[in-house]
């Protein structure tokens, strides 16, 4: 994989580092792996949950396994509940977690690009107020939002939620700082003395710079999306639009009023073990991204 | 135009080099207008306008009988003297000053026993502190809800099992630090990776100097190190505080487990969402979501203030 093989080479340039001893310390190591074991924890007794039916989770302790091995069950429920809507909603969330960071990369990119290496009056001035905008909270849109998509009959529709997951104003800021190191001016200059157009230079020369940052920001865009919650839980009413979030909070209302035939406990429980594994496996194989994307933002600034 | 100008023959050269750089000036403006294009008109329909929309509800009022009124800046005063509101203002202000230290206390404590190069299995302590973050916060919520709960939560079970009983965490007075858990527990390994990447950019020549000067590794942490995550510290710190006077997602989970401790002010989001979708009062709601924009950015830029003018001085 190209990603393992690109994360080796951190010990390669940590072992540069005439400073760095490599004397490791024993007593580092064991309180660094009792604070791992907080982290674990909850993810821990995720999967050992996920293995009980519904009577085990109260009758055996939480933190080990039950004598019945219940997953395959847990999972056939979790899948057939409601005629499978389960799996409406791990599509709803693929769709609009995909279709938007996309989007949002896409257009951070250009614009990221754009502030970083073209002179145009008033950028700094634009750039100042995307900037900015990091800091309106999302309820100040939200609502509003909702109110006007009900005007123009976009809600309970999944252009509800994917329209607005479009805008990045960070996703804008991450691009100009990686586009400003990333793309040397003489090659643009270059370019344009051969009398290429802006537009080719940017598909055909600047792109393929500025791929590992249309990346990070793409993963960025992807989690914020697949985690949201709030926007959702506003914009839909249908269950069979809901994504994951929204479909398994109502689960979990719907397991703890307890009432008949309802959604149980171990449901709830392996639909969200189900629900974060690809993005667990999609960050172990794509370190290199989130770990330089990150670095890009707190780095400059 | 300059171009329909007849070329002076004496000198046709530089006046055709000036005339081509401008053309490709212009060009160059003409291109960074369409590629910031798209994401303008993005930007403008789903932020500017929902805010300005915002603004305009904010300062009307819908009654059942007499339909929509102007009525100025009343809801905002309203909102001041609403105890609710000013009420899940201070909980949250309180909850910023408690997790938000711990949180990034932590978070750099641990990226700076990463840096040190001190630790085995560096990669896989690097990765289980990251991993939260790869979980959906309604996930966490639900998982530490659980994990808290008295019916099947592990720790309930050892209490019991033991005979010393565990304190109730989802009660009254437990349930804020609870959140705080939940939230610190997802955002530690993103914060800590910022600033760990921040670590790495320093030019190691820099340590090599300090050591032959006799700096030891606290020394160098607390010299050098620290000051040069500055940049990254403001930034985390400005993102810590923007989430937390946006919670929503734990207490909205949190509040199916405990009704009767979490309602439907509990922050000032959750009294936004329930004012605009559960009592209809949209005109308010609109007002309390623009309070609480403005006590973020007056918090911001507060702390931005204050960071700057400690390093003027310094």
């Amino acid at each position: 994989m190209t990603a393992t093989a690109s994360t080796s080479s951190t010990p390669t340039s940590r072992g540069r580092r005439p400073g760095a001893k490599a004397r490791p310390s024993m007593l580092l190591t064991v309180v660094m792996l009792a604070v791992v074991a907080y982290f674990l924890l909850p993810l821990w007794w995720l999967s050992v949950a996920s293995t009980k039916s519904n009577a085990d989770l109260f009758s055996s302790f939480g933190l080990w396994f039950a004598d019945s091995f219940s997953l395959l069950g847990n999972l056939g429920d979790v899948f057939t509940f409601q005629n499978g809507i389960f799996l409406a909603w791990a599509r709803n969330t693929v769709v609009y977690a995909g279709v938007s960071a996309l989007g949002a990369a896409v257009l951070a990119t250009a614009a990221g690009y754009a502030f970083a290496t073209l002179r145009f009056k008033g950028s700094t001035a634009l750039f100042a107020i995307i900037l900015g905008s990091i800091m309106v909270p999302l309820t100040a849109l939200a609502i509003p939002t909702y109110l006007l998509f009900a005007k123009v009959g976009l809600t309970d529709t999944p252009w509800a939620v994917i329209l607005p997951s479009l805008v990045s104003p960070f996703g804008v800021y991450l691009m100009r700082v990686y586009a400003d190191g990333a793309v040397p001016p003489s090659l643009q200059e270059a370019a344009r003395v051969d009398g290429a157009g802006e537009l080719r230079i940017f598909v055909t020369i600047v792109s393929r710079l500025l791929a590992p940052g249309f990346v990070t920001v793409l993963l960025f865009a992807l989690v914020s999306t697949w985690n949201n919650y709030f926007l959702p839980l506003i914009m839909l009413n249908s269950p069979e639009w809901y994504p994951l979030t929204v479909g398994l909070a109502q689960w979990q209302s719907t397991s703890q009023a307890g009432s008949g035939s309802q959604a149980l406990f171990s449901m709830v429980i392996t639909g969200s073990l189900v629900s974060i594994v690809p993005l667990v496996i999609a960050f172990l194989f794509l370190q290199r991204y989130w770990q330089s994307g990150l670095g890009t933002g707190g780095v400059k600034q | 135009m300059t171009s329909t100008a007849p070329p002076a023959p004496a000198q046709p050269r530089p006046q055709r080099t000036a005339n081509t750089l401008s053309t490709l000036r212009r060009r160059e403006a003409r291109a960074g207008y369409l590629f910031v294009l798209p994401f303008m008109i993005v930007f403008v329909a789903m932020l500017i306008v929902p805010l300005g929309y915002s603004g305009y509800l904010s300062v009307f009022r819908e009654q059942l009988i007499g339909g929509t009124s102007f009525v100025g800046l009343e809801n905002y005063a309203r909102a001041l003297s609403d105890a609710t509101f000013t009420g899940g203002v201070a909980r949250m202000a309180l909850f910023l000053v408690m997790q938000v230290p711990i949180m990034l206390g932590l978070a750099l404590l641990f990226a700076l026993v990463l840096d040190s190069g001190r630790l085995r299995l560096q990669k896989f302590v690097r990765l289980a502190i990251f991993i939260p973050y790869a979980v959906p916060g309604v996930i966490s919520a639900l998982m530490w809800g659980y994990l808290y709960g008295p019916d099947f939560g592990p720790f309930a079970q050892l209490g019991e099992a033991t005979g010393l009983g565990s304190p109730d965490f989802l009660s009254a007075d437990f349930m804020l630090f609870s959140i705080m858990n939940i939230v610190t527990w997802g955002f530690i390994g993103y914060n800590m990776i910022i600033m760990y990447s921040a670590l790495r950019s320093i030019p190691t020549e820099i340590y090599e100097a300090a050591r032959v000067d006799g700096a030891g590794e606290v020394r160098i942490a607390t010299a050098i190190k620290i000051p040069a995550l500055r940049p990254a510290l403001v930034l985390t710190t400005i993102f810590s505080v923007i989430g937390t006077f946006q919670l929503f997602n734990e207490p909205n989970i949190l509040r199916t487990i405990a009704p009767n401790v979490i309602g439907n002010g509990y922050t000032p989001n959750l009294y936004a969402y329930n004012l605009a979708f559960v009592g209809q009062e949209v005109n308010y709601a609109a007002a309390i979501a623009f309070l609480l924009g403005f006590v973020i950015m007056v918090v911001s830029y507060i702390f931005q203030l204050t960071t700057s003018r400690k390093e003027a001085t310094r």
